[in-house]
């Protein structure tokens, strides 16, 4: 964002046009604890998030199966390899084929730019509080400019959201040792259903989403379907940043709650 | 009940200036304004600032409060402890002027920039129409009352005086988007927006909404908006192949690249 031009030394709130005010905001408020509170989360779900990708263990057991690793498409993956194994040998952790679709979708999301944009790159850290760059390009230049094609990663969203639809409906079946299969609900399942519904609220309340479905049109009024399906995502566009939250923590949930029951630190709840 | 204010002024011009204390006397359900124009006529009569409508409408009196920017006629004195001192300075993005009194050109010098409003000629009839749907939609951004609270509070200009003459802000976003979802326009400010207006350089972190006193959804009813127009044009080859074979190009029907 940064480019390596210098600026002149007292520039911005500080510059010789302004008014003279030797600090760089006069806010008094806890101004600090937004970022301060996405810095620590985000690097929290950051961290976790790489161990479990690289991890390559632990990530599915009966019919569950880590949304951090759907679809499985490696020789690893056994009975969760519900698409076939189109990258059979793949070296390396399953998770690291597929995770760039939702790593790109948030990265490139216009709740998450903002979010990042504040908390790690504090540019600027909030409002009316002077930014510590001396230059500033914005998104018109590699790599940020990329932010622009959100919509191909929202397009990919949406087949992730399907398969993860597919993973949750599946989970609520048993394997039994003869290939028979029964239906069981456990607290693994309610988890991914929960994980499922929250991913969903996210995608669809995308702002590609609001413009893919109506947004673009000039004639509303030549278009009542699309016209009445943007009011619907207009809707819930207005709680994307809450979606974001909730679907971070719902989806880092439901793999935890997953590698813990493979690797036996905690047993199944089931309900029948 | 009557209370002393602990109110404190910026006082200066271009050369230089400070921060001065002006206890005064003020009373419940006033604002900040009220505030500044008893000190104006008892204790400071030099005191320069701009003020009109007292009612939110005109969008003179806008200043920073606390590091706040905001309107000092809707700043209630009830949102703040008795005890608290309140500290009013000039909006810290334009060149001041003196006291609480900025130039705002910038913003003048912006607007003009932009291409206006062009209408195709009128129906058989000699009248002009829209539908009801298609004029709600621009209402929002019409409320805007130029107060230049969110060109004063975005970063990019803020921060880097440097990115001022290419950079018109979120105010002129706005008018960008309403006049891109006008059905009867006939002007296309895409690739404008992007390369004169600097849309790309908004990192969209919303500060422009957060202090707008009107409400209007700046960020997401009028920037991403328009930064996903843009991207129909200059980021997405999809879009660009659709337009290319006249598969998509019906909506932009009678509009013109300026």
């Amino acid at each position: 964002m940064a480019s390596t031009k210098a600026a002149p030394e007292a520039s911005g709130v500080h510059g010789p046009t302004r008014a003279a005010i030797g600090v760089r905001t006069l806010r008094e408020d806890r101004w600090w604890l937004a970022p301060l509170t996405t810095f620590v989360v985000f690097s929290a779900f950051i961290v976790y998030a790489t161990w479990r990708a690289f991890a390559n263990s632990h990530y599915y057991v009966g019919d569950y199966l880590s949304p951090f690793y759907s679809p499985c498409l490696t020789n690893k993956c056994g009975a969760a390899a519900d698409f076939g194994t189109p990258f059979g040998g793949f070296p390396l952790s399953a998770a690291l084929i597929i995770l760039i679709f939702p790593l790109g979708f948030r990265m490139s999301c216009y709740y998450y730019r903002k979010a990042y944009y504040r908390a790690f790159w504090l540019s600027p850290p909030a409002c009316a509080v002077a930014e510590p760059h001396t230059t500033y390009t914005g998104e018109t230049r590699l790599p940020l400019i990329l932010n622009n094609i959100h919509r191909y990663f929202w397009y990919a969203a949406i087949v992730v959201g399907a398969i993860l639809t597919y993973d949750a409906a599946l989970s609520f079946q048993n394997f039994g040792v003869d290939g028979h299969r029964s239906g069981h609900v456990g607290l693994g399942s309610l988890i991914m259903v929960v994980n499922v519904a929250f991913i969903w609220l996210y995608t669809l309340s995308c702002h590609s989403c609001r413009h893919t479905v109506g947004g673009r049109l000039r004639h509303f009024s030549k278009h009542p379907v699309r016209y009445k399906l943007w009011t619907w995502v207009s809707k819930l566009n207005v709680h994307h940043a809450k979606f974001a939250w909730y679907s971070l923590f719902s989806v880092a949930f439901a793999d935890l709650y997953i590698y813990l029951l493979s690797n036996g630190t905690i047993s199944e709840a089931r309900f029948f | 009940m009557a209370y002393t204010l602990k109110l404190k002024i910026w006082r200066g011009d271009k050369s230089g200036g400070e921060i001065k204390d002006y206890p005064v006397e003020v009373s419940e359900g006033e604002v900040v304004l009220d505030a500044i124009h008893r000190v104006q006529g008892t204790q400071a009569g030099d005191l320069a600032v701009r003020w009109n409508c007292k009612a939110g409408k005109c969008g003179s009196c806008s200043a920073e409060i606390n590091g706040k920017p905001r309107l000092m006629c809707m700043c209630r004195l009830s949102d703040f402890a008795e005890d608290e001192t309140i500290t009013v300075t000039p909006m810290r993005s334009f060149p001041v002027i003196r006291d609480l009194v900025t130039d705002v050109s910038f913003n003048y010098e912006k607007a003009k920039e932009l291409p206006s409003f062009s209408p195709p000629p009128r129906d058989g009839d000699n009248k002009r129409r829209m539908a009801q749907i298609d004029v709600e939609r621009g209402q929002e951004f019409r409320k805007c009352i130029e107060c230049f609270l969110c060109q004063n509070t975005c970063h990019v200009v803020r921060d880097h005086e440097e990115n001022k003459p290419a950079f018109a802000g979120p105010r002129f976003f706005l008018r960008y988007a309403e006049l891109d979802m006008h059905p009867l326009d006939t002007n296309d400010r895409r690739n404008l927006a992007q390369e004169q207006a600097g849309l790309g350089m908004c990192n969209i972190t919303k500060c422009c909404t957060e202090v707008c006193p009107e409400g209007i959804k700046i960020t997401d009813n009028a920037i991403i908006p328009m930064k996903e127009r843009v991207a129909d044009v200059k980021f997405d080859p999809l879009v660009w192949l659709g337009a290319k074979i006249g598969l998509r190009t019906k909506d932009n029907d009678g509009r013109t690249e300026v």
